[in-house]
C-alpha cells in the first residue's frame, strides 16, 4: 500500500516544464487539469506517483505530470505498469490510455490487467476515434461513423468499455463526461482509494477529427437529462428536476417519474456499488439513456499483490533457504576428490 | 531369451555412450536420468540429451511417439552426449525402428521382446519382424521378456494394477544396465524413497523391478561380462548434475543476490524455455517474482516495468516469442534501462521444431528490431555454463543500462552435465548505475564518461521525478527531440555504448594451438561437438588446427581480429545457414570465412566435423 506524503503539495507541484501539446480545446487539458489538482488531495508522495502510458494524444500524459513516469509503446502500458507495481508496491501507478491503444492493440493486455485486479488505476481516453494517427475509426466508433478509414460509414459493431471491463472482471469501473471536472476529480480521488484495478472512462471530446461526438450526452443543457451520476447508497435519481429515477422492471432497468403512477422515491433502486454480483453493474453500464455515470462498480476483492504477498510468506516461513548457496548444494550433491 | 551370438569381452572403457528409447509413456528420461546421475556420483563426467516428441502423449506405439534420452558417461573428459551409439535398449518397435541407425556396428541392443506384438509391428510400419528376418545381425541384440519378467517379480505385491505394473518395466532395463556398468543400485532406491514417500507400494514395486533386472543380467549370467568405466579426472570440488535451463534459473538467483536487487521475470510459456519458468516460480524464499503473463509482449513489458522501478528483471522465451518481444525490447534500447533477455533457440522459422535445436536466431537477436538498436548478446556453450552467462548477461544489463540477449538452445537447454558448484561469494562483482543523491542539473540521461552507460533514478527517490519514453530523446536533457543532428548522436552513442562493453569482457582464447592453419570457429551451443571434434583430429596427430569459441557475439572480444590472423584458413561452423559468418563477414571483412553449416535440428555429428576438417587442411 501506498505511503502517505508528509509534505502537502499543490497543483503546480505535479505541473512538469513541458509544453503541453494537445490542440485547443481538447478534453484532455481538463482531464490533466483535474488530475494535477487531485494528486495532491491523494496525500502520496510525488515521488511514489507513477505514470505509463502507451501511444495516442492521451499517451502524451505522463509528460505533463511531473512525477516519474513512461510514455512507452502502443498497447503495452499494463503490463509495464503491472510491472512497476508487482516491482514496487509502494507506488501510486496510473495507466493513461486511450479507446484504441486499450481496446484495439492493447486489448488482450487490456482484459488480463483487469482479470489480475493488481492495484493501479487506468484512465480510459474515449473519444470514439484513433487522433494521432488522425482520423480513423476506433474500436469503440460507432457503425455508419465516416472516418478517415471509413468514408462510406464504419461497419465495424463498437465496444463498450465498460461491458468489456466487467466481462474481464473488473472491480471499479467509472464514467464520467470530459467537460465534468467536478465529478472527475472525486472519481480520481475514489479510483486512487480503491484497492486493485480501477478502470475510468472518461467521455473525451476530440475537437478535430470527432468533435461533438458525446454533445447529446455531455452538453450543459441536455447533461441532467441525459446522464444518471451514480452514488454509492444513493437512490438512482436523475433530471433537472431530480424527478426522474430508475426501477428495476422483470429484467430491464426502466425510467420513471417521481409522482407519476403513484411512485414515490423509495420505490427507486438504491446504487450498491460495492455489491460483488455484477448483473446490476452491467445493466447500469449498457443503459443509454439515460446514461449511467460515476462510479458504478466498486468491489472490494483480493489484490494480486495480497495473494503474492501472502503466498511469499508462507513459502518463507517453510523454506529452510535464505541464501542461494542453500540451493545450490542442497539436494543430491557429490565431492570429487 | 538371448541370442547366442553375444560374444561380450571383459572391456575397460574410457567412454560409452547408452541411449534408452521407448514409447513416450515408457519413462525413458526418467530411466535415462538415472543412470546418469548415478554415474555422475560415481565420478565419471557425463553429457546427456533428451530428445522427445512434442506431442505429449502421441498414440502408443506410433513412430512419432518415441521418447529418448542419451548419455555419455567417461572416465575422460566428455563434452558432448555422442552421436553413435555403444548401448541401445528399445523397449517397442517403433522406439528401434528410428534409433537403430544410431547404433555403432557390432554393439549391444537390448530389447523387450514382449513389446514385438503384431499390433506394435504394424505401427511401427515394420512389414516383417526385425527380431527374426536377420535385419539385426550386425549388433550384439539381447532379447528380454522384459513386461513379463516385470510382471512375475511384482506378483506378490499387494495393491498394484496392470497400468503400474506394465509402467515399471522401465526399471527393469536401468537395473540390468546398472549391472553392465557396475553401478550401485542405492541412488535410485533413495530417489524411489524420496519420491513414493506416501505410496510405499510403489517404493518397493519400483525397487523390486530394479533389482530384478540387476540380477537377471547378473545370476543367469546372460551377459558374460560387465563393462567399467572409472571415475573421470575432474577439478575437485562439490558438484551436482545440472540442466541448462537450471543453470541459467540458477545464475539469475546468484545475479539478484550479488547485485543485492530483486529478480523479477516476465514470462509466457514457450517450448523449450519454459523450465526456466518453472524453475524460478519455486523461488519465493528469495523473494524472486515470477510473473507468468498473458502472452509475450506483457511478458518482456512487466519486465521492462520491474527494470524502470529497480529490480533485476529478465524474460524468458524462445525464437517466435522473441520476434513479439521485439517492440519492447527497442523500448528498452530507447529508455535505457537494464534488461536480459533469454532466449532458448529452437528449430524456425515460424512455429518450426519446438523440441529441435538450432542456431537460427543469431540474427534475428543482433537485428531484429526497427531502427537502428544494438544490444548485447552473448551465448552460453554448455549446460553448465548456462549459469555463468545468466550471470553474465545481468551483470552487463546493470552495468551497461542497456538489454542483453543471452542466447541458448534446446540442445544445452535441456542436457545436464556436472557442475561445480559456485558459491555468490566467488562470483564477480556487480555494479550497477543506481543514483539517489539529487545533484543540481541532474538529467535522466546523464552518463558515466568510460562506458556511456546512463544513471539509473528510480520511482520513489525524491527529487529524481523524471519521464522516459520510446520517443528520441535530447542527448543532454533526456526531454523529447526531433532535431536532426540531436537523433544522429543518440544513435551514435546507443551503438558508442554497446562497442564499449568490449572491455568490460574477456579475450577470446583458442585452444590446441595459437597458431596454425586452420582455426575452427564456434559459437553458442556448439563447444561440445566442436571442441571434441577438434581434440580428436589433433589427437590423430593433425596440431595445425586451433579451436575459437564465442560467448560474446556483440561486442566481439577485443582481440578477435588479433586471433583470426593468426591461421590460414578459418572454418566458421553453426547450426544454421552461415548467421555468425555473415556478422564476421561484415566486422573482420578482410578475413575469408569458409563455413561448415547443418539445419536438421540436431547437434552436429562428430564424423561429418572430422571430414570437414579433413579436407581444409
Amino acid at each position: 500500500m501506498e505511503t502517505t506524503a508528509e509534505k502537502k503539495y499543490t497543483a503546480k507541484d505535479f505541473t512538469s516544464d513541458q509544453e503541453v501539446r494537445w490542440c485547443p480545446g481538447c478534453d484532455d487539458y481538463v482531464i490533466l487539469r483535474t488530475m494535477q489538482k487531485a494528486l495532491p488531495e491523494m496525500g502520496v508522495a510525488r515521488e511514489n506517483v507513477v505514470f505509463i502510458s502507451g501511444i495516442g494524444c492521451s499517451s502524451r500524459f505522463p509528460y505533463y505530470i511531473n512525477s516519474y513516469g513512461i510514455h512507452s509503446i502502443h498497447g503495452r502500458a499494463p503490463g509495464i505498469a503491472s510491472g512497476v507495481k508487482l516491482a514496487n508496491p509502494n507506488l501510486s501507478v496510473w495507466i493513461a490510455t486511450g479507446d484504441g491503444d486499450a481496446m484495439a492493440i492493447g486489448g488482450n493486455h487490456f482484459i488480463h490487467v483487469l482479470r489480475r485486479n493488481i492495484d493501479l488505476n487506468i484512465i480510459l481516453f474515449n473519444n470514439e476515434i484513433y487522433g494521432l494517427t488522425k482520423g480513423q475509426f476506433s474500436p469503440t466508433s460507432l457503425i455508419g461513423q465516416k472516418t478517415k478509414s471509413s468514408p462510406y460509414g464504419n461497419t465495424q459493431p463498437p465496444f463498450s468499455p465498460g461491458e468489456l471491463a466487467l466481462g474481464a472482471q473488473a472491480r471499479f469501473f467509472a464514467r464520467v463526461g470530459g467537460g465534468s471536472p467536478k465529478e472527475m476529480g472525486q472519481i480520481f480521488m475514489e479510483a486512487h482509494q480503491f484497492k486493485g484495478t480501477s478502470l475510468i472512462e472518461v467521455l473525451q471530446n476530440c475537437v478535430i477529427f470527432n468533435d461533438g461526438c458525446f454533445n447529446h450526452i455531455t452538453d450543459k443543457e441536455v447533461k441532467d437529462d441525459k446522464q444518471i451520476y451514480l452514488e454509492h447508497g444513493k437512490p438512482m435519481i436523475f433530471g433537472k428536476n431530480r424527478d426522474k429515477g430508475l426501477v428495476l422492471n422483470r429484467l430491464k432497468l426502466e425510467t420513471v417519474t417521481i409522482g407519476e403512477n403513484g411512485i414515490t422515491q423509495e420505490d427507486l433502486l438504491v446504487h450498491n456499488a460495492k455489491e460483488k454480483d455484477p448483473t446490476l453493474h452491467y445493466m447500469l453500464v449498457r443503459l443509454e439513456s439515460p446514461l449511467a455515470t460515476g462510479v458504478i462498480r466498486s468491489f472490494d476483492d483480493v489484490t494480486l499483490e495480497e495473494r503474492e504477498d501472502a503466498l511469499t510468506a508462507q513459502v518463507k516461513a517453510n523454506s529452510s533457504f535464505t541464501k542461494t548457496d542453500d540451493l545450490f548444494f542442497s539436494g543430491e550433491t557429490y565431492e570429487v576428490k | 531369451m538371448i541370442a547366442d551370438k553375444i560374444k561380450l569381452q571383459p572391456e575397460k572403457l574410457e567412454a560409452v555412450v547408452i541411449r534408452f528409447v521407448g514409447d513416450s509413456g515408457d519413462g525413458m528420461q526418467l530411466t535415462g536420468t538415472q543412470f546418469s546421475d548415478t554415474s555422475a556420483m560415481f565420478g565419471n563426467d557425463i553429457a546427456t540429451f533428451p530428445n522427445y516428441p512434442s506431442e505429449i502423449r502421441a498414440p502408443q506405439g506410433s513412430l512419432y511417439g518415441v521418447s529418448g534420452f542419451q548419455v555419455h558417461i567417461g572416465s575422460v573428459e566428455v563434452s558432448t552426449p555422442g552421436d553413435s551409439v555403444d548401448l541401445l535398449v528399445a523397449m517397442n518397435p517403433a522406439a528401434l525402428k528410428t534409433n537403430i541407425y544410431a547404433l555403432k556396428p557390432g554393439h549391444t541392443l537390448i530389447i523387450d521382446t514382449d513389446s514385438f506384438t503384431k499390433k506394435n509391428l504394424d505401427k511401427a510400419e515394420y512389414t516383417t519382424n526385425p527380431l527374426e528376418d536377420g535385419s539385426l545381425d550386425n549388433f550384439r541384440v539381447i532379447e528380454v521378456d522384459m513386461t513379463s519378467l516385470t510382471k512375475e517379480a511384482l506378483k506378490d505385491v499387494a495393491g498394484l494394477d496392470n497400468k503400474t505394473i506394465s509402467r515399471s518395466k522401465n526399471m527393469f532395463s536401468l537395473g540390468m544396465v546398472y549391472w553392465m556398468y557396475n553401478r550401485s543400485l542405492e541412488h535410485t532406491i533413495d530417489f524411489f524413497n524420496k519420491k513414493f514417500k506416501s505410496k510405499p507400494s510403489l517404493v518397493e514395486a519400483n525397487t523390486k523391478v530394479l533389482n530384478a533386472g540387476y540380477y537377471f543380467a547378473e545370476t543367469l549370467e546372460l551377459i558374460p561380462n560387465s563393462y567399467t568405466i572409472s571415475p573421470a579426472k575432474m577439478e575437485a570440488g562439490t558438484y551436482r548434475i545440472i540442466m541448462g535451463n537450471t543453470a541459467t534459473a540458477w545464475g539469475f538467483l546468484a545475479a539478484a543476490e550479488k547485485s543485492g536487487l530483486e529478480l523479477f521475470l516476465g514470462s509466457y510459456p514457450i517450448t523449450p524455455a519454459t523450465d526456466i519458468l518453472h524453475e524460478l516460480v519455486k523461488h519465493k524464499h528469495f523473494g524472486v517474482k515470477a510473473f507468468q503473463a498473458e502472452d509475450e509482449i506483457a511478458g518482456v513489458t512487466s519486465a521492462i516495468g520491474a527494470s524502470f522501478a529497480g529490480d533485476l528483471a529478465i524474460t524468458t522465451t524462445s525464437g517466435p516469442g522473441l520476434a513479439l518481444k521485439g517492440e519492447a525490447i527497442g523500448l528498452a534500447i530507447m529508455t535505457e534501462l537494464p534488461l536480459v533477455v533469454v532466449n532458448v533457440q529452437r528449430g524456425g522459422p515460424s512455429t518450426g521444431l519446438p523440441t529441435k535445436t538450432e542456431q537460427s536466431d543469431l540474427l534475428q537477436a543482433m537485428y531484429g528490431r526497427n531502427g537502428e538498436s544494438p544490444v548485447i548478446v552473448i551465448a552460453a556453450s554448455t549446460p553448465a555454463n548456462c549459469f555463468n552467462f545468466a550471470y553474465e548477461a545481468a551483470r552487463l544489463a546493470l552495468e551497461h543500462m542497456t538489454p542483453v540477449i543471452l542466447l541458448t538452445d534446446g540442445y544445452i537447454a535441456n542436457g545436464s552435465a556436472p557442475w561445480k558448484i559456485k558459491t555468490v561469494a566467488e562470483m564477480p562483482p556487480i555494479k550497477n548505475n543506481r543514483i539517489t543523491e539529487v545533484k543540481e542539473n541532474w538529467h535522466p540521461y546523464d552518463r558515466d564518461e568510460k562506458t556511456l552507460a546512463r544513471n539509473w533514478a528510480i520511482p520513489g527517490t525524491p527529487g529524481l521525478e523524471h519521464r522516459i519514453g520510446g520517443l528520441e530523446k535530447d542527448a543532454v536533457t533526456g526531454n523529447i527531440s526531433y532535431e536532426p543532428a540531436n537523433h544522429e548522436t543518440m544513435t551514435n552513442i546507443r551503438a558508442e555504448k554497446i562497442e564499449r562493453v568490449k572491455f568490460n569482457i574477456p579475450d577470446i582464447e583458442t585452444e590446441f594451438t595459437d597458431a596454425g592453419d586452420l582455426l575452427v570457429i564456434g559459437w553458442g551451443g556448439t563447444y561440445g561437438s566442436l571442441h571434441s571434434a577438434v581434440k580428436q583430429i589433433n589427437d590423430e596427430g593433425y596440431k595445425n588446427i586451433g579451436y575459437a569459441h564465442f560467448n560474446y557475439i556483440n561486442p566481439m572480444p577485443k582481440n578477435t581480429e588479433a586471433i583470426l590472423s593468426k591461421y590460414k584458413k578459418i572454418l566458421v561452423c553453426e547450426l544454421n545457414s552461415g548467421q555468425f559468418a555473415s556478422i564476421l563477414k561484415i566486422k573482420h571483412s578482410k578475413f575469408e570465412f569458409l563455413q561448415f553449416n547443418k539445419v536438421q535440428g540436431l547437434p552436429f555429428a562428430n564424423d561429418d566435423l572430422i571430414q570437414k576438417f579433413k579436407e581444409l587442411v
